[in-house]
């Protein structure tokens, strides 16, 4: 059940990813990577990262790609969506899948029995406390500084992209 | 069927890295080439929650919310600048945009 669980998300997963790169018009594409977006929810609800894939939904599909498609609803494509879609770089992009495919696949076959990446390591007992907690845990204890630089680069991000689409500051 | 491992994990976040680079190199529009980017750190993201899952380690999913937090940034920046773009030069195609080209 979980086999099949996930190769239906991994087909939604690619088949909107490949979807989203070839569509013609911008509000399909984005359409196309909600859908993979979803499946990878559904990968992070598989491995145990609830907390997660709630942010998965609520900040991607709720924030950013709402966020996409205003701003695709502000710039102009209608006549873009005419055009030509692909520019003559086909090529050196095959070349680059092929040399980081090669490398990945290489490394795996070696590391797979160097990590001995076959089987997950057995669970050490009961979990005590759910999955929320233990990154609220983490997070605020460990990694708190960077948590707090986070939210400064935010206010970075926030701050920037409002100059810049500011007619005139 | 065999059993999902930490292998079908990689595998499938690899091929969603090159499905984005391929996106990123051969795309004109410039709202696409984000979506791209996006699909790549998606791909990031799987790879952390696997490995997390794998070592029992929270360490991957604090990981994975800053990155989703960078790719918040990201998207809000990037798509203000296409904003500004727009309204300056009426294009969003990239090679359009050639001001430092010689």
């Amino acid at each position: 059940m979980d086999t099949a669980f996930f190769y239906f998300f991994a087909l939604l997963v690619l088949g909107g990813g490949i979807l989203t790169i070839t569509r013609r018009n911008a509000i399909h594409a984005a359409v196309c990577l909600i859908v993979s977006l979803i499946g990878v929810a559904g990968l992070y609800l598989m491995q145990k990262a609830e907390f997660l894939f709630a942010v998965q939904i609520i900040l991607y599909i709720g924030g950013i790609m709402v966020l996409f498609l205003f701003v695709i609803m502000l710039v102009n494509l209608d006549e873009q969506a005419k055009e030509r879609q692909f520019n003559g770089q086909r090529w050196i992009a095959l070349a680059c899948v092929v040399v980081v495919g090669a490398q990945v696949y290489y490394f795996m076959q070696k590391g797979a029995s160097a990590f001995q990446l076959g089987p997950a390591a057995p669970d050490t007992g009961a979990p005590v406390t759910g999955n929320t907690e233990m990154i609220a845990d983490a997070l605020f204890n460990q990694y708190l500084l960077p948590f707090e630089i986070a939210s400064v680069l935010l206010l970075v991000a926030v701050v920037g992209s409002v100059v810049m689409a500011k007619k005139r500051i | 069927m065999q059993p999902v491992t930490t292998i079908h994990y990689l595998v499938l976040s690899t091929a969603l890295l090159l499905i984005g680079t391929i996106g990123v190199l051969t795309r004109r529009n410039i709202v696409i080439i984000l979506m791209s980017i996006e699909l790549i750190l998606n791909a990031v993201n799987i790879n952390l929650i696997a490995f997390s899952q794998y070592h029992h380690n929270m360490s991957g999913q604090i990981f994975t919310i800053f990155v989703i937090t960078d790719a918040v940034a990201e998207a809000a920046v990037g798509l203000g600048i296409l904003i500004a773009l727009f309204r300056n030069k009426e294009t969003v195609e990239a090679d359009q945009i050639d001001l430092l080209k010689w």
